[in-house]
């Protein structure tokens, strides 16, 4: 009862918005290669000939592996800035400005760089998530009450125990922020990918049966997509939850 | 009579802002006695904060002499040092009792024996039963109170207080005023109290040191003569108004 009461509503925005999708195609005449209904899309995950299992396979490796290599780059980076500020004032503008690159122009490079599978579209996923991480890690180090830190100097507390007691701790709630951001980046970034080279995932399945016409086949592989940025998504929100929200911490 | 515990003689600091110099407090001068609790007034940028970050060594004094400890108490400067500031600052993802345990894990304190007299502690300040609730559950007083038994977990010999209160409102200001004072008493530290306060001061403190701005310096040293122990009752007597309105004089508010 509670449970329906908190998301009841968002329940009903879903199943909403499935019903408006199968009423347009029902009541009007739009040919089912340019809208297919839901229950038609639902239908391809039968289809044992699209090998779902490989494409899904593929692309979350792509999504997860380029996402946690993020994280782990991320923070390490946001570590090293905030502990050698040589580093910072050297790196972190030429980070802006790499930045500032789209990274899905440099798609092309990476496939010459690199070749084309899984890892270089795992490598793209990665330059797009890894900048958020960064910023947002190295700014919740950095912003420490000035009186805290004097609060445990007064007390001899060495740097690394104000990084591991204090500074680290107080950047969760940023790095949440970014790697919430980064999440949905990491699904864009394997798709287009697999869009410029690639034999295998969902993003190249796409584009195979779209040479065919077949709508529903690649409705269904949005739909796929979908529920792995969903649940990375949700992956980040529990940690979080178990993190952060759990002990009352504000974000 | 055994010396003074903490001796300030001619204390100044200078700080250089963009070439300029600039001098953040100048011949300072002050002697407290162990288990006194002396209270430090006047207005912002008089330099009160400045006295208590060079008795912290955060500082250090560019002239004059600071001395802290006599034969009886030895000082240790980490060891002997506590702070409360006018944020309770407690860590919101740590409990109230692992909050106040953190100067004993900075100080690598035996844990067990720590654990034991946090418990203590948040009992001698009411807060017993939050011991397990987070930060942010607390109203501001509470979270005041936690950062007191904090400043007191390793049992340093001198606490040092600065506008502990000034954020708090009137009525729980009132309440942490005695709250203060009964675990002063129990405590038996050396306390060093800044505030903004006049009333407060005069209130809390067996000395109070006045303070002025521009320049920064140390304007009048008052002996107070109230009785023990302070009610609040002290604030409507003829003595208390004596001392309150001289030092009001003395920052020229009246």
């Amino acid at each position: 009862m509670k449970f329906m009461r908190a998301y009841g509503y968002a329940i009903a925005a879903h199943v909403g918005f499935i019903l408006v999708w199968q009423l347009v195609v029902t009541l009007s005449d739009i040919p089912a290669f340019i809208l297919p209904s839901p229950w038609d899309t639902l239908k391809e995950v039968g289809e044992s000939s699209y090998n779902w299992g490989l494409h899904i396979r593929v692309t979350g490796t792509e999504i997860f592996g380029g996402y946690i290599l993020a994280v782990v780059v991320g923070v390490a980076l946001a570590v090293v800035f905030v502990w050698l500020p040589t580093m910072n004032q050297t790196f972190m503008p030429l980070l802006v400005t790499l930045n500032m690159i789209p990274k899905i122009a440099m798609a092309p490079l990476f496939i010459i760089w690199l070749g084309y599978g899984i890892v270089p579209n795992m490598i793209i996923a990665f330059t797009i998530c890894v900048f958020p991480i960064v910023l947002t890690t190295y700014r919740g180090l950095i912003e420490v009450e000035p009186d805290l830190i004097n609060l445990v100097r007064s007390i001899k507390a060495n740097r690394w125990q104000i990084f591991m007691k204090i500074q680290l701790p107080g950047s969760l709630p940023y790095l949440f922020s970014g790697m919430k951001v980064s999440a949905v980046l990491a699904v864009a970034g394997a798709i287009v990918g697999e869009f410029i080279a690639s034999d295998a995932g969902l993003g190249y399945f796409l584009l195979v049966q779209q040479n065919s016409l077949n709508t529903s086949a690649m409705m269904m592989a949005l739909v796929f997509i979908t529920l792995l940025g969903m649940a990375l998504y949700g992956l980040v929100l529990l940690m979080e939850y178990i993190f952060i929200t759990r002990k009352g911490i504000d974000t | 009579m055994t010396a003074p515990f903490i001796r300030l003689d001619g204390v100044r600091k200078v700080y250089t802002v963009g070439g300029k110099e600039f001098t953040a407090v100048q011949d300072v001068s002050l002697s407290v006695q162990e288990g006194e609790l002396v209270s430090i007034v006047g207005p912002s940028g008089c330099g009160k904060s400045t006295i208590l970050s060079i008795l912290a060594e955060l500082n250090t004094a560019d002239g004059g002499t600071v001395e802290i400890g006599n034969e009886m108490s030895p000082f240790t400067p980490g060891r002997d040092i506590g702070m409360v500031f006018q944020k309770a600052l407690l860590l919101k993802w740590r409990t109230i009792a692992d909050n106040v345990l953190l100067p004993a894990e900075i100080l690598g304190l035996p844990m067990k024996e720590s654990r034991e007299r946090a418990r203590y502690l948040l009992d001698m300040v009411g807060l017993m039963e939050f011991a397990n609730a987070w930060p942010q559950q607390l109203s501001g007083g509470m979270q005041q109170r936690a950062s007191i038994a904090r400043a007191l977990v390793h049992d340093p010999r001198l606490i040092l207080m600065d506008e502990p209160f000034g954020a708090l409102d009137a009525l729980t200001r009132e309440r942490m005023n005695l709250e203060l004072l009964r675990i002063w008493k129990e405590s038996r530290k050396t306390i060093l109290f800044v505030t903004h306060g006049i009333q407060e001061a005069v209130f809390l403190g067996s000395q109070v040191a006045v303070m002025t701005s521009g320049p920064a310096r140390m304007a009048a040293h008052f002996d107070i003569d109230l009785p023990e122990p302070r009610t609040l009752d002290v604030k409507t007597t003829e003595k208390f108004g004596d001392y309150t309105r001289q030092i009001y004089h003395l920052l020229g508010l009246n």
